[in-house]
């Protein structure tokens, strides 16, 4: 059942708003703890793609597999509902903007999903959300509201919550680019203490430097296509199209 | 000014006030099931429903509600609906302030930001979950202002239910009226005890909204 090799499987991924058609045909193998960027410019279908995976934006076309298991299945409405909130425990998602429910603890962050979908009990939970915690660094925040927290602060929560699902695929979308730039860092540290735990991740991020030195492979989109994919050093350092190489042009001229 | 006669009446206007401020909670209570399950049909899913809730919305503020109770009292017996006036004036009012709460609860779901949604959903909760235990708890914290609002409107109204005999303090001023002839009077008292009902109400609405915020 389990294919390393085919971990995260998406065939021909096609999405349209109205006439706008926002992924054309897209087709991506992940293997098991592999490392995934993806970069482009904004429009370029990236953050839809990534959405696509968990079914946040649904597919007009194409199918999303996880580990032997498709995700977007054709089913009956509450069968559907049924399966893809299954599935959607097995992926971790961390967004822009943090998304922390800010009525709630950095404890009650963590632990909100994992006591209703798993039944934990209060020492299990509290013992998992200190766990979690402890890992992005945030334990001695455990009880803190989000609103008490800096920008990188509610990122790393937001890590730990989507870890205490213990998911097999963390995804990313844009984690550091609603972060002051002195805040960076702390969170790229934490999604660099998951690569070396050797988990699957695929991550949408404008950071070239980061992507650099943490992905295995690089695929570089624009209009709703691929248009270049290796390992970054081949990306990154010997582009093979034009639109890559403009794109890393500007992109790196326009950051210093 | 006639203060003595005010002395004198006062006790009976007490009454009157008890029988408004019956009227405001059982109306309140009718008027929030209302709110609740307008906005839910608001919000569904299924477009039959939200048809259904707009169609509660627009029909309830689109019309005074004065008429409504006229509708409710006094039409009501010829299709069948006997109610007394009291009865009539609960259930008109509560339905009729339904249609208001409904837009405030649901005005408070919707400014929840959608990231809040999509993180819960990501996590794997099922869409009641995440109602339950991310949006709504955030969306009741904005509700108790405009709730607040929607009451304070709701105690004035029950003054409408005069127009239909029940009677409470503005029903009981016309009576006074009608045998001493001093309708300043009779009215400035019917308005203080108004004033004293919504300022308490107000500030009871201000200490659960302080109670609830975040932090």
């Amino acid at each position: 059942m389990t294919d390393t090799e085919h971990f995260v499987e998406i065939k021909h991924a096609q999405k349209s708003f109205g006439k706008l058609e926002v992924l054309k045909d897209i087709s991506l193998n992940v293997a098991r703890g592999q490392i995934v960027a993806i970069i482009g410019p904004s429009g370029s279908g990236k953050s839809t793609l990534l959405r696509a995976i968990n079914d946040l934006d649904a597919l007009t076309g194409g199918e999303i597999w996880l580990d032997g298991v498709q995700v977007n299945r054709d089913l009956p409405y509450r069968q559907y509902e049924k399966h893809i909130n299954q599935m959607r425990q097995d992926i971790g998602m961390v967004f822009q903007h943090f998304n922390l429910f800010p009525h709630m603890t950095a404890r009650d962050n963590v632990t909100m999903a994992p006591k209703l979908l798993k039944g934990l009990s209060k020492a299990e939970a509290d013992a998992l959300a200190e766990e979690q915690l402890d890992k992005v660094g945030m334990l001695e925040r455990i009880d803190y509201y989000p609103s008490q927290l800096s920008g990188g602060q509610k990122q790393r929560v937001a890590i730990a919550r989507a870890l205490a699902m213990k998911p097999k695929l963390m995804l990313f979308d844009e984690a550091t680019s609603a972060l002051d730039p002195e805040l960076v860092d702390e969170v790229n540290q934490v999604m660099k203490k998951l690569a070396e735990e050797h988990m699957t991740m695929i991550i949408v991020t404008h950071e070239m430097d980061f992507a650099a030195s943490v992905c295995d492979r690089v695929l570089f989109m624009d209009k709703g296509v691929v248009v270049e994919e290796g390992p970054p050093s081949v990306v990154f350092k010997n582009p093979t199209k034009d639109r890559t190489r403009e794109f890393l042009r500007k992109h790196l001229a326009g950051a210093k | 000014m006639d203060i003595e006669l005010m002395q004198r009446v006062y006790p009976f206007f007490l009454q009157a006030a008890w029988v408004t401020i019956q009227l405001s909670v059982l109306t309140a209570i009718l008027g929030l099931t209302c709110g609740a399950l307008g906005a839910a049909m608001r919000l569904s899913r299924l477009a039959v429903f939200r048809f259904l809730g707009a169609a509660y919305v627009s029909v309830f503020r689109g019309t005074p509600a004065l008429i409504q109770l006229f509708i409710l009292y006094f039409g009501g017996p010829q299709v069948g609906i006997q109610l007394d006036a009291f009865e009539a004036g609960v259930i008109g009012l509560g339905v009729n302030v339904g249609a208001y709460m409904t837009e405030t609860i649901r005005g408070a779901i919707i400014s929840i930001p959608k990231g809040q949604r999509e993180a819960a959903r990501t996590l794997g909760l099922s869409r009641w979950q995440t109602f339950y235990n991310a949006i709504l708890p955030q969306a009741a914290r904005l509700m108790v202002r405009p709730l607040g609002v929607n009451l304070n409107m709701l105690i004035k109204s029950t003054a409408l239910v005069a127009a239909i005999s029940v009677v409470e303090l503005t029903y009981t001023a016309q009576r006074y009226i009608g045998s001493t002839y001093k309708p300043f009077e009779m009215f400035l008292l019917a308005g203080l005890l108004y004033m004293i009902i919504i300022y308490a109400t107000g500030r009871a609405v201000a200490w659960l909204d302080r109670r609830v915020q975040i932090n």
